[in-house]
């Protein structure tokens, strides 16, 4: 996996509670068997229209989120089905990192394992995060080391992060090859159960 | 000894490794894999030259894809490439699969019950979010993503930071008409969809104790709509009995030695929560949902609410982002709201006991003119059950229709689905936007209130269902 050390990068905004997994990826694109390719069915029901022209409004479309790395969104962010399917999808069509008040547990760590980071901050500070978003080409940078959230107009906050994953995005680490190196423990405790 | 919660013992006894600050390496007693979360993982070990641990606490079966109809002969080749590729991967890995042809064959929560897989005190894991229904038995169960399906198959292991743990207790009885699905549609209702986030919940009290373990499992599965990651219930007589004579637990003193290890799992007495929420079982009444997540229900006789009333911005957005979605008014009442289709199936509420009590609302009416309505048993075994009980004529009579199992139109990955427009009384688990078709509406019913919904053609109050305007 792609480490990532400081990612700066695009904004786009998606002021919307509660975004589940199927509106993430529709339950239509489940049926792949390859791993890759679904950045272009992301949200495909609110992305196109029923012609499969891009819907104008849809916040994605809109001029100020192109070639966004950064997604900026709402409460909630993520719930619903466990599809791994969501974080290939929003890696595949470019998203790094999403900042959100906060996020469902399996998906945030889903998010991990395929490399993308997820940051909780405070509503109010992902709120004027999305105001300044509104802008063309407005860019956060992400400091994983440090920790740390900055924009160019003087915005800066910190963030918590499991030193766990922390470790692991910033090496880039494929979790099995980590886990295979515990493996005589596994062994040691199948033994011990009888199992 | 401090007493402790099941959640507790079961973490305790399962940590291979636990490094202070950490997340614990957490042994797996039972992998259960389907068709649509195992293909990329399976092709990791592939491409990684991996084996896989422990074939014998893997179990496959397909279920989300499979047609209700001539399951046999699968038109959507895109489906059948995913179903032909888990068996393949199965033989290749040396997996048991209940494929197509299998007695055991049926949807993935439905079956690890059924056939006894799911027991007291194991680690349960599936790369679908409502693993959490196997909790119903006592087990510490979750769902994963692909990713950890493959890191599960290759070490029979999984990290995860410990959890929180969070007792649900209901107490008093349930009222006359209230079922298992109104006790946690009202508890989601009243706390939310994130109440339970970073915590597994433990469902306790009065009416919990009063449950099947049919009841049960439809409350579990439900505890992932509340944000939880896991939600369980303590096991007692009621779960001994129903696991006896099951086809994977062991019998005669092998049984006594297990079923008292389960007695043991439940959580002691005094033991302290992370957090601890309430219901009245008073308050639980026969719910709907009107909008387009779980939390969003109402009894059936109270009026959908107005987003003008909402607590906080992000409260109003959320309520009126599914008024408009579901197309429905603030002020109107449940029992004015007509649908066009029901669905009486998924791992929520398929069982014996869902079927039966659907077809006693069922028998002798007939479904509504203008109402599709479905009836699709959570396995091939409750539906041959459901046969020998001629509950399938009773529906045929009735006007509905009588499908092979599967997950069909929980989430419509299979042929069946909710036109774009059109609103069905669903039993399944999610009234999430598209989830049963592009633009479709669902709400969320108990088995007995579809039933009800799809002979009056409208939501209405099962308890009066007596009055001659209905029969
Ligand atoms: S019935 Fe629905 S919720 Fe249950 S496993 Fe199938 S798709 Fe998932």
């Amino acid at each position: 996996m792609e480490p990532i050390i400081v990612h700066e990068g695009n904004t786009a905004v998606l002021p919307r509670v509660n975004v589940d997994t199927d509106q993430i990826i529709p339950k239509q694109f489940l049926k792949r068997v390859e791993r890759t390719g679904f950045g272009q069915f992301l949200f495909f029901d609110w992305r196109f229209l029923a012609d499969g022209t891009p819907d104008p409004s849809f916040e994605l479309n809109k001029p100020e989120a192109e070639e966004a790395s950064v997604l900026l969104a709402d409460h909630n962010f993520g719930c619903g089905s466990s599809r791994e399917h969501a974080p290939w999808a929003l890696q595949d069509y470019g998203f790094r990192v999403i900042i959100a008040p906060s996020f469902a547990d399996i998906f945030y760590n889903n998010c991990f394992k395929n490399g993308i980071l997820t940051i909780r901050l405070p509503e109010k500070q992902v709120y004027e995060l999305m105001d300044n978003g509104k802008e063309e080409y407005y860019k956060l940078k992400v400091d994983l080391e440090h920790q740390t959230i900055q924009d160019s107009k003087g915005f800066e906050a910190g963030f918590e992060i499991d030193p766990y994953w922390k470790e692991m995005l910033l090496k880039g680490w494929d979790e099995i090859s980590l886990t295979l190196q515990y493996a005589d423990h596994i062994d040691a405790y199948e033994k011990q159960r009888g199992i | 000894m401090q007493p402790k919660t099941i959640i507790e013992k079961i973490w305790d006894t399962h940590a291979v490794m636990s490094e202070k600050g950490k997340p614990n390496l957490m042994f797996i007693d039972l992998h259960m894999v389907h068709e649509v979360t195992s293909p990329q993982a399976f092709e990791g070990l592939r491409l990684a030259g991996r084996k896989v641990r422990r074939p014998d606490l893997t179990f496959a079966t397909m279920d989300h894809n499979v047609p209700t109809q001539n399951r046999m002969s699968i038109t959507d080749s895109i489906a059948k490439k995913q179903m032909e590729t888990l068996a393949n991967n199965c033989e290749e890995f040396g997996i048991d699969i209940a494929d197509l042809n299998s007695p055991n064959n049926g949807i993935v929560h439905i079956i690890g019950p059924q056939m006894g897989l799911t027991q007291p005190g194991k680690t349960i894991v599936c790369g679908d979010s409502h693993t959490s229904t196997h909790g119903a038995f006592g087990a510490l169960a979750f769902g994963i993503g692909t990713s950890e399906v493959e890191h599960v198959l290759a070490t029979q292991t999984i990290w995860q930071s410990k959890p929180k743990t969070m007792e649900v207790r209901v107490n008093g009885r349930l009222n006359p008409g209230a079922t298992a699905k109104d006790i946690i549609l009202s508890i989601i209702a009243k706390h939310g969809v994130d109440f339970g986030t970073g915590h597994v919940l433990e469902f306790t009290g009065e009416a919990i104790r009063g449950l099947t373990m049919e009841e049960r499992m439809t409350i579990c599965n439900m505890s992932i709509e509340a944000g939880a990651k896991a939600g369980l219930i303590s096991p007692d007589q009621v779960t001994i009995d129903y696991l006896k004579g099951r086809e994977k637990v062991p019998d005669g003193e092998a049984f006594e030695k297990l079923a008292q290890e389960w007695r043991d799992t439940a959580s002691d007495e005094g033991a302290v929560y992370d957090a601890v929420v309430e219901m009245d079982s008073e308050e639980i009444e026969p719910m709907v949902t009107w909008g387009t997540n779980p939390s969003q229900g109402i009894g059936i006789h109270k009026q959908i609410p107005d987003p003008a009333n909402a607590e906080s911005d992000h409260d109003r957005r959320a309520i009126q982002q599914s008024l408009d979605y579901m197309d429905l008014k603030p002020g109107m009442k449940m029992t004015e709201v007509e649908i066009q289709h029901v669905f009486i199936g998924s791992c929520t509420n398929s069982r014996i006991s869902d079927l039966r009590a659907a077809a006693k609302i069922a028998e002798g009416r007939k479904v509504a003119d203008g109402v599709r309505a479905l009836v699709v048993p959570g396995s091939q075994a409750v539906k041959m059950q459901a046969e020998s009980e001629g509950l399938d004529k009773v529906f045929l009579e009735a006007g509905f229709e009588w499908r092979e199992s599967g997950c069909s139109m929980c989430l419509s990955m299979n042929p069946d689905f909710v036109p774009e427009g059109e609103r069905c009384a669903s039993t399944s688990n999610r009234n999430f936007e598209g989830r049963q078709g592009k633009g479709a509406r669902t709400h969320l019913v108990s088995p007995a209130m579809a039933a009800a919904a799809a002979v009056a053609g409208r939501f209405v109050d099962i308890r009066d269902l007596k009055k001659p305007s209905l029969q």
